[in-house]
C-alpha cells in the first residue's frame, strides 16, 4: 500500500508539473477563461476531498489492520452513528452547492456575448461541418473558408454551427467550450480571442474515417489586418459555385480552400427542410454492403426536392421534424 | 434475396486473417478435446439444460472472462496503436471498429454478466432459497446473453464490425454514413442480449420479494441482496428504452425509416437521448452490485457488521432515482440551453453525495475493526482511493459549463475507467476470490493472487492516469492518431506501457485459475473466511438444492448470529424433508440457437431466412406454453447423504470459530 501511495505521489507531481502548460489552462479569452476559473475553483474543492478521504483511508487500515499481535481483539459490534452520518451528508452537499452556484452563473454567461464586451458588435460566422473538413461562410464579408478561419482579436465572434453531415463538435480549447453541430438545426457559440495569434480548433465528437484528422486554424488578428484579408480574398479567391460545394461536401480531406461568395445563398444546412447531401456509395469498408435507401430530399433528386418543400409548406404535418429543436 | 458469398469474410487484412485461423483452430480443438475425453453427454445434461442458478452463474462467469479477454486485447491493440505518433500499426477503420467492440463488449458482455453471474450464484443462498424464482427464465436469460455476445463478437470476421463507437451515434451509426453491416451487429446482437438482461431483471426482483427464508426481512438482508434488488429495478425501468431504440435503429437501418437519419425530418438527438436514458442507469446498473460485493467483502474481512446499514440502503436507492434523472449530463454540449444544463448539472453533482455516504460507510466499517488483507480484501480496499479519483473528476465533468472543454477528451475516457475499473472489475474480482471457495470448494491462491493485484492496480493507474493530463491539453477520444507536434507523444507512451502492466496482471488472473483447479487444497472449511452471511451455511461447493432445511433469520448478518450463539448449524436427520426442485431443460439452449440463427440473417438483411429462423422461435414459445413439468423431489435418503459427506468433516463449522 505504501508503495502504491509514493508511486502515486511521485506520478501526480510528474504529470502536475507538466500540467500548467496544458492548453485549458492556458486561455486566450475571456469565455475560455471563464471556464479555466470554475475549473480551478473546483479543483481546489476536489483536492480537499481527495486528501480527506485518502488520510482517513491510509489511518484506518493502517491503524487497524491485522497484526500477529492483534489475533484475539475482537471487533466491537457498531451499527452506525447518526452524528457521524449527518456530517458525512451534510458536508458533501455543502461542497455540491459551493460548485453549484458558479457552474449555473457560468453555464448562463456562456450563452451571452462575453462580459466587457456588449458594446462590440459582434462578427458571424456560419461554421458547416461535412465529412471530414469544416467550412466557415462569413455572411456579411460574403466569402468562405475551408478548414480555417480568420477572426478580429478583441471582437466576439457568433459563431453558428451546423452540419452538413454527421454530428460533429466545434472545440477551439484555448478560447472557450465546445458544441456540437448536427443537420438541419443551428446551435451557437460565441468566442473572443484576447490577442492577435494562431489558436488550434478541432471537432471533437467523433464521425468515421476521417475525424483524426479534422483540425481547423482559428488565426486571430487585428481589426486591420483582418480587413485586409477580408479585402485581399474578395480581390483573389474563386467565386465559390454550386457544383464546387457539392463537390467539397463529399467525404473527403482537404487542405484549405478560400472562395469569395458563400454557400448560404442557395443552401442553409440548419434549415430542417434543407436538402440533404449524402453519399452512401462513397463510404467503403472491407465489411458487407447492405442495401442503402434512395432518399427523396437528396440533392441529387433535385426536382423531387422542389417538389417536397412544396408539399412541407401546404402540409402542417410535414413541418417541425427538427425545427423546434434548433439553437438559441 | 440476393447473397454475395464472396464478400462474407472479411478478407485482406493479416491481423483479421490470423484471428480467423485462430478462431478455427480453437473450434475444432474444443470438438475434438470434448469428444475425446467423450465429455459431450456430461456438458448436455449437467451444463447446457441446467436451470440451477449456482452453474448458470458459473457459466456467465466463464463467459465474462472469456469477453473480458477479447475486450482487453481489443484495449491493447488500441494502446499499441497510439504509443506513438502517427504509428502505422492500425488503419483508421480498424481502429473505429475495434474501440467500438471494446466498449461494447467490455460494458455489456464482459462487466453485466460478471455481475449477474456472481448474483446468480450468491443471491438465492443469501436469501436461504433454493433456486431464483423463474429457474427456467433464468437459464433462458444466460442462453439468449450468450447468443447476443456471441452473433456480436463473429462481427469483426465476418461481415465487419460495428463502428460507430459504442454509443452509436446517428446520422453516423445510420446507412447514409455507414452503409455497411457492421451496424446490424449492433442493432440485432444486442437486441437478443438486452431481452435476457431484462428477464434477469423481473427474475431478481420476484426471487428476492417472494423467496426470502423464514425472517430475512427486506431490512436484514445482506447488503449485496439490497443492491440486486435496486439494480433489478433499474434494469426493468431502463433497459425497455434500449430495447425500443435499438428497434428503431433496426428499422432505420433494416427497412429506411426515419427516426434517426439526417434525411427526411429524423432526428440524431432523439437517439442520443434515448441511448442515455437507458446508458446512464446502465453505469448504475454495473456499479451498484459490485457496492454490495465490497459491501459484503468488507464487513467479512473487517470482522464488523456494516457501518451505517439503514443509510447505505437509503443511499442505494437514492443513486438509482437519481440515475434516472442525469442522463443529459452526457451532452450538455448539444445546445440545450443554460436552464436544462444547470438542472442536469445539479441532478449529477447530487449523486456524489449518497456515494459519498456510502465510501465514508466502508471506512468507518474498516475502522475499529480486525482488517484481513486476503486477496479479496486487497480489491475492496484499493477500489476505495481509485474510485474517490474517478468519483471528484466525476463531479468536475458534471460540472455543465466545465465540460464544454473536457467532453469528448480522453480525460472523460480517463474518468470513466476511473469509475469502472475500480468499480466494477475490482468488484468482480473481490467477488471472485471471496466467493470462488463457495462456487467450486477450493481457494483461489492468494500468493499469485498478490501478483494479479499489484499488477492489475499499477498497470490500470499508470494506463489511465496520463490520460487526464492528455485530455486537458486536447487528445480527444476515438482519434486513432496524433501527430508529433501535438507533444502528447511521451503520456500516451507511458499510457501504452501501462497497458502491458495491467494485461500482465490479467495473465496472473488467468494463471492462478489454471494453478487453482490443478493444485489449490481440495480440504477446507464450508466457511473458510469465517464470513457473515447465509451463503456461508451450507456446504462448498453448493449441494444442488442449497440448503437441507431452509435457515431461519433473526439477525442482519444472519450466519455470523448463528454461529455466536451457536444456533441451527447441525442438522436433525428428522428435519430433513423431501424437497421439490425445477426439472432441467434443453428449451433455453434451442432459444438460443434459433435466436442466433434469425439474428445473424438479419444481420445480414437476408429477411426470408430470417422469417424462416423466426418459426423455430415461435415453436419454441409455443412448446413451453404446453410444458406441464412439474420438476422432481429429492428423496430423504439422498439428502442426507449428501449432507452427511460435508457436515461431519474436521474442521467443518459447529460452532463459533473466532
Amino acid at each position: 500500500m505504501l508503495k502504491l501511495k509514493l508511486f502515486f505521489i511521485s506520478l501526480f507531481s510528474i504529470l502536475f508539473l507538466s500540467g500548467c502548460e496544458m492548453i485549458v489552462f492556458q486561455p486566450q479569452g475571456p469565455v475560455a477563461r471563464s471556464i479555466t476559473e470554475l475549473i480551478n475553483w473546483s479543483l481546489i474543492w476536489m483536492g480537499l476531498v481527495v486528501v480527506v478521504v485518502f488520510a482517513l483511508f491510509g489511518y484506518i487500515i493502517w491503524k487497524y489492520r491485522e497484526k500477529p499481535e492483534n489475533m484475539d481483539y475482537e471487533p466491537p459490534e457498531e451499527h452506525g452513528n447518526t452524528l457521524y452520518e449527518i456530517i458525512w451528508t451534510a458536508i458533501p452537499i455543502l461542497i455540491v452547492i459551493a460548485i453549484t452556484i458558479p457552474t449555473v452563473k457560468t453555464l448562463y454567461a456562456l450563452e451571452e456575448v462575453p462580459k466587457g464586451y456588449e458594446e462590440k458588435e459582434p462578427i458571424t460566422i456560419h461554421v458547416t461541418s461535412a465529412d471530414w473538413k469544416w467550412i466557415f461562410s462569413y455572411p456579411e464579408q460574403d466569402i468562405e473558408t475551408v478548414n480555417y478561419v480568420n477572426i478580429p482579436a478583441d471582437t466576439p465572434v457568433d459563431f453558428k454551427l451546423t452540419s452538413a453531415s454527421t454530428m460533429q463538435s466545434f472545440w477551439v480549447p484555448a478560447l472557450g467550450g465546445q458544441k456540437y453541430s448536427m443537420g438541419k438545426m443551428e446551435t451557437q457559440l460565441y468566442l473572443v480571442a484576447d490577442n492577435p495569434g494562431s489558436y488550434w480548433g478541432r471537432n471533437t465528437n467523433f464521425n468515421g474515417k476521417g475525424y483524426a484528422d479534422m483540425e481547423f486554424e482559428v488565426l486571430a488578428q487585428t481589426q486591420e489586418d483582418f480587413d485586409k484579408w477580408v479585402e485581399e480574398v474578395r480581390e483573389t479567391a474563386p467565386e465559390l459555385t454550386e457544383e464546387k460545394y457539392e463537390e467539397l461536401l463529399k467525404p473527403t480531406h482537404l487542405g484549405r480552400m478560400t472562395f469569395n461568395k458563400t454557400h448560404l445563398e442557395w443552401v442553409n444546412h440548419a434549415d430542417p427542410n434543407s436538402k440533404t447531401y449524402t453519399h452512401p456509395e462513397l463510404y467503403k469498408n472491407h465489411g458487407y454492403r447492405g442495401k442503402t435507401f434512395e432518399e427523396e430530399d437528396n440533392y441529387r433528386n433535385k426536382n423531387n426536392q422542389e417538389h417536397m418543400n412544396h408539399d412541407s409548406h401546404d402540409n402542417d404535418s410535414n413541418d417541425g421534424h427538427g425545427g423546434d429543436h434548433s439553437g438559441h | 434475396m440476393d447473397i454475395r458469398w464472396n464478400e462474407i469474410l472479411i478478407t485482406g487484412d493479416p491481423l483479421i486473417l490470423g484471428s480467423q485461423i485462430a478462431i478455427l483452430l480453437t473450434m475444432i480443438g474444443v470438438v475434438a478435446g470434448i469428444t475425446y475425453l467423450k465429455k459431450w453427454k456430461w456438458l448436455w445434461t449437467e451444463w447446457i439444460t441446467t436451470v440451477d442458478h449456482k452453474r448458470i452463474g458459473i457459466m456467465y462467469i466463464i463467459a465474462a472472462v472469456l469477453m473480458f479477454f477479447r475486450g482487453g486485447m481489443d484495449g491493447l491493440l488500441m494502446k499499441a496503436q497510439t504509443s506513438r505518433p502517427e504509428m502505422g500499426f492500425l488503419d483508421s477503420q480498424h481502429y473505429n471498429e475495434i474501440f467500438t467492440t471494446h466498449g461494447v463488449i467490455m460494458i455489456l458482455f464482459m462487466a453485466m454478466p460478471f455481475l449477474i453471474g456472481l448474483m446468480n450464484v450468491v443471491i438465492p443462498l443469501q436469501i436461504g432459497a433454493r433456486d431464483v424464482a423463474f429457474p427456467q427464465l433464468n437459464a433462458l436469460s444466460f442462453w439468449l446473453f450468450f447468443s447476443g455476445a456471441m452473433l456480436f463478437n463473429i462481427s469483426f470476421v465476418i461481415g465487419g464490425s460495428p463502428d460507430a463507437g459504442w454509443t452509436s451515434y446517428f446520422p453516423l451509426a445510420g446507412k447514409e454514413f455507414s452503409p455497411g453491416i457492421g451496424n446490424n451487429y449492433y442493432a440485432v446482437a444486442l437486441q437478443i442480449a438486452g431481452i435476457g438482461t431484462l428477464m434477469t431483471g423481473i427474475n431478481f426482483i420476484v426471487t428476492i420479494l417472494k423467496m426470502r427464508t423464514k425472517g430475512m426481512t427486506l431490512m436484514r438482508m445482506p447488503m449485496f441482496a439490497w443492491t440486486t434488488l435496486i439494480t433489478s429495478a433499474i434494469i426493468v425501468a431502463a433497459f425497455p428504452i434500449f430495447t425500443v431504440a435499438l428497434a428503431l435503429m433496426t428499422f432505420d437501418r433494416l427497412y429506411g425509416t426515419h427516426f434517426f437519419t439526417l434525411s427526411a425530418g429524423g432526428s440524431d438527438m432523439l437517439w442520443a437521448n434515448l441511448f442515455w436514458l437507458w446508458g446512464h442507469p446502465e453505469v448504475y446498473i454495473v456499479a451498484l452490485p459490485a457496492f454490495g460485493i465490497f459491501s459484503e467483502v468488507i464487513a467479512t474481512f473487517s470482522r464488523k457488521t456494516l457501518y451505517g446499514y439503514k443509510s447505505m440502503v437509503y443511499a442505494i436507492v437514492g443513486i438509482a432515482l437519481l440515475s434516472m434523472l442525469v442522463w443529459v449530463h452526457h451532452f450538455y454540449t448539444m445546445g440545450s440551453g443554460a436552464l436544462v444544463n444547470s438542472f442536469f448539472s445539479i441532478t449529477t453533482m447530487l449523486i456524489a453525495v449518497p456515494t459519498g455516504v456510502k465510501v465514508f460507510n466502508w471506512l468507518f466499517t474498516m475502522r475499529k475493526g480486525r482488517i484481513k488483507m486476503t486477496n479479496a480484501m486487497l480489491w475492496a480496499l484499493a477500489f476505495v482511493p481509485c474510485f474517490t479519483i474517478g468519483g471528484v473528476t466525476g463531479v468536475m465533468l458534471a460540472m455543465g459549463a466545465a465540460d464544454y472543454q473536457y467532453h469528448n477528451t480522453l480525460f472523460l475516457v480517463a474518468h470513466f475507467h476511473y469509475v469502472l475499473i475500480p468499480g466494477v472489475v475490482f468488484a468482480v474480482f473481490a467477488g471472485l476470490y471471496y466467493w470462488w471457495p463457495k462456487m467450486f470448494g477450493y481457494m483461489l491462491n492468494e500468493k499469485i493472487g498478490k501478483w494479479h493485484f499489484w499488477l492489475f492496480v499499477i498497470g490500470f493507474n499508470v494506463t489511465f492516469m496520463p490520460m487526464f493530463f492528455l485530455g486537458l491539453n486536447g487528445a480527444v477520444r476515438r482519434a486513432y492518431t496524433f501527430s508529433e507536434e501535438s507533444g502528447f507523444a511521451p503520456l500516451f507512451l507511458l499510457s501504452a506501457i501501462g497497458s502491458v502492466i495491467l494485461a500482465l496482471g490479467f495473465a496472473a488472473f488467468c494463471y492462478n485459475i489454471y494453478w487453482s483447479i490443478r493444485y489449490a487444497d481440495r480440504n477446507i472449511s464450508s466457511d473458510p473466511w469465517d464470513a457473515r452471511t447465509l451463503e456461508w451455511a451450507t456446504a462448498s461447493p453448493v449441494q444442488h438444492y442449497n440448503f437441507a432445511k431452509l435457515p431461519e433469520v433473526k439477525s442482519l448478518d444472519a450466519f455470523w448470529y448463528m454461529k455466536k450463539n451457536n444456533e441451527g448449524l447441525t442438522l436433525k436427520d428428522s428435519e430433513i424433508e423431501e424437497i421439490h426442485m425445477p426439472s432441467n431443460s434443453g428449451l433455453p439452449f434451442i432459444m438460443c440457437v434459433a435466436f442466433g440463427i434469425v439474428g445473424f440473417f438479419l444481420v445480414f438483411e437476408w429477411h426470408i431466412l430470417a422469417a424462416i429462423g423466426a418459426l423455430g422461435i415461435v415453436a419454441g414459445l409455443i412448446y413451453r406454453s404446453f410444458d406441464y413439468n412439474d420438476g422432481y423431489h429429492i428423496h430423504v435418503d439422498e439428502i442426507k447423504e449428501t449432507e452427511k459427506s460435508w457436515r461431519n468433516v474436521e474442521g467443518e463449522v459447529h460452532n463459533h470459530v473466532s
